[in-house]
């Protein structure tokens, strides 16, 4: 709802692009093992004439780490962003599940609970500012002018390219933060991969946990969860996942093989970023620096859709 | 409770555990930021659908049950405590709004603060790894995250394969990215500060 109230600037957004100017918060993971994501996202945005800065000098949200250990950290962390943000004053882009999340959650706590406000003023010699809306890759273009847009952008067509799309856990929940009404059977993203001619495959695992941030202590438990997903995946007659958060992606992408040894399996499905699909629909020429930083060789598929 | 209690120290059997309630320990609770857990009515919703279940030596709606009556070092000691991936399942669809990962949140947290050795030793070194990356630069490089891990862990070889795979795909960036303001970083983790 926030994204219609700026997004379109007049009619005919569709077809002039969406000229859009968009915060964008990359955060820990997009600057490391998900320069994919980072550099697929920056791409696709350029495409769509959504352009995007940078926060000054942002730092970590806190992740799977802070909340843990520190309430006021876990909202704090986020708040110093969310300071930032309320400065440039534009909606901010966050393309990782476990930053929006957090960033969200953080958001919530101190418009809602006089106590941090008060820290927050210790802390930032200000009141808490006014919130700035905050956007996930599938709510950003899920929009239906956006749908519109991409379909009428698209230079190679997905065809016949079956996957299932993964969402994880925190694009979606708790809905309290998330505000999601359909947060048990997602559909935004489905609903961009059929605009770019692939075919979205119907499961029940989409709002799985993948492990996260378990995936250096306890290795063991991330396989078992993301061999779950695999067979699910492939049960369901999918060739490959979709997915929007640098955590599920690494660990699909990263595990796979591992989990895959570990319990006799067979199957190989390429982890796919939407971005990056995204992306290649729209005509973008040098996704091959993307297909090289999987450990799941995406090409062969790509190559047998006619994509690559 | 107590008179059951009491009941098996007479019999003496030695197997049977003997348990302490603290009666302050929801008090504690509340005042670490915990939720309030008294609308639980034990429908088993949230650990029906954990996916951490399967490994977890108490499971969710025993956690809270156990918090209820006061089971103060059988909660923290527990593994549930730590494999807990605050994936938001249990919170969402339980009927009575109990936030379980909050809870789950306040107790790691009296835990730390107590001294408890978590169950899961590297769990709870993983966060305090990433806790010292944010420390140190305000942003959390991966390949130094391992680093400190590794060291803390004393596990070198685990995993040593994926790492370098990882690394010969570009996965793994060398240089570590400093916030230019870290000084306010490191503020809002003292003011925090539960280490």
């Amino acid at each position: 709802m926030t994204f219609q109230a700026g997004a379109c600037h007049g009619d005919g957004a569709a077809d002039e692009g969406m000229n859009r100017e968009l915060s964008y918060y990359p955060g820990c993971s997009l600057h490391g093992s998900a320069r994919e994501y980072d550099h697929s996202t920056r791409a696709l945005c350029e495409m769509l004439d959504i352009h995007l800065q940078e926060l000054d000098d942002w730092s970590c949200c806190g992740a799977s780490s802070a909340h843990a250990f520190d309430r006021d950290a876990s909202v704090m962390l986020p708040a110093r962003n969310l300071a930032i943000a309320a400065q440039q004053g534009k909606d901010v882009l966050i393309p990782c599940a476990a930053c929006y999340g957090r960033t969200k959650a953080a958001q919530k706590s101190l418009a809602e609970d006089a106590g941090l406000q008060h820290k927050y003023a210790e802390q930032f010699g200000s009141n808490v500012p006014v919130s700035v809306p905050l956007l996930n890759l599938p709510e950003l273009l899920s929009d239906p002018d956006m749908v519109e847009a991409l379909k009428q952008r698209v230079r190679k067509p997905l065809n016949g390219l079956r996957a299932v799309c993964y969402y994880g856990c925190l694009l979606m929940r708790p809905p309290s933060v998330t505000q999601v009404e359909n947060y048990e059977t997602p559909e935004t993203m489905e609903r961009v991969f059929a605009a770019l001619g692939g075919t979205p495959v119907p499961w029940s695992y989409k709002t799985e946990c993948c492990g996260g941030g378990l995936v250096l202590g306890r290795p063991d438990i991330v396989n078992k969860l993301v061999d779950t997903l695999c067979l699910q995946a492939e049960e369901a007659g999918a060739e490959a996942f979709i997915t929007a958060c640098p955590m599920c992606q690494g660990n699909l992408d990263m595990r796979q093989k591992d989990a895959a040894a570990a319990f006799g399996r067979d199957y190989s499905l390429p982890v796919f970023y939407i971005s990056e699909l995204a992306a290649l629909a729209l005509g973008y020429a040098r996704s091959n620096g993307w297909w090289r930083k999987h450990l799941v060789n995406p090409r062969p598929l790509l190559r047998e859709k006619g994509l690559q | 409770m107590s008179e059951s209690i009491s009941s098996v120290q007479e019999i003496g059997t030695d197997e049977l555990p003997v348990i302490e309630p603290d009666p302050s320990f929801m008090k504690q609770m509340l005042e670490m930021g915990s939720p309030q857990i008294s609308p639980c009515f034990q429908c088993l919703k949230c650990s029906s659908g954990c996916p951490l279940g399967f490994a977890m030596d108490h499971l969710p709606h025993q956690i809270i049950r156990m918090v209820q009556m006061g089971l103060k070092h059988e909660v923290l000691a527990s593994s549930a405590i730590w494999l807990c991936a605050s994936c938001e399942t249990c919170v969402t669809r339980c009927p009575n709004g109990v936030e379980l990962p909050r809870v789950m949140d306040a107790l790691r947290q009296i835990a730390v603060r107590e001294g408890v050795r978590p169950a899961e030793e590297e769990i709870a070194k993983f966060h305090d790894s990433f806790m010292d990356e944010i420390r140190c630069s305000g942003r959390v490089h991966e390949m130094s995250l391992i680093g400190r891990y590794k060291r803390r862990t004393r596990q070198w070889f685990q995993d040593a394969g994926l790492g370098a795979r990882m690394f010969l795909r570009g996965r793994l960036g060398f240089l570590p990215e400093k916030v230019k303001d870290r000084d306010k970083v490191r503020s809002i983790l003292r003011k925090g500060g539960a280490r």
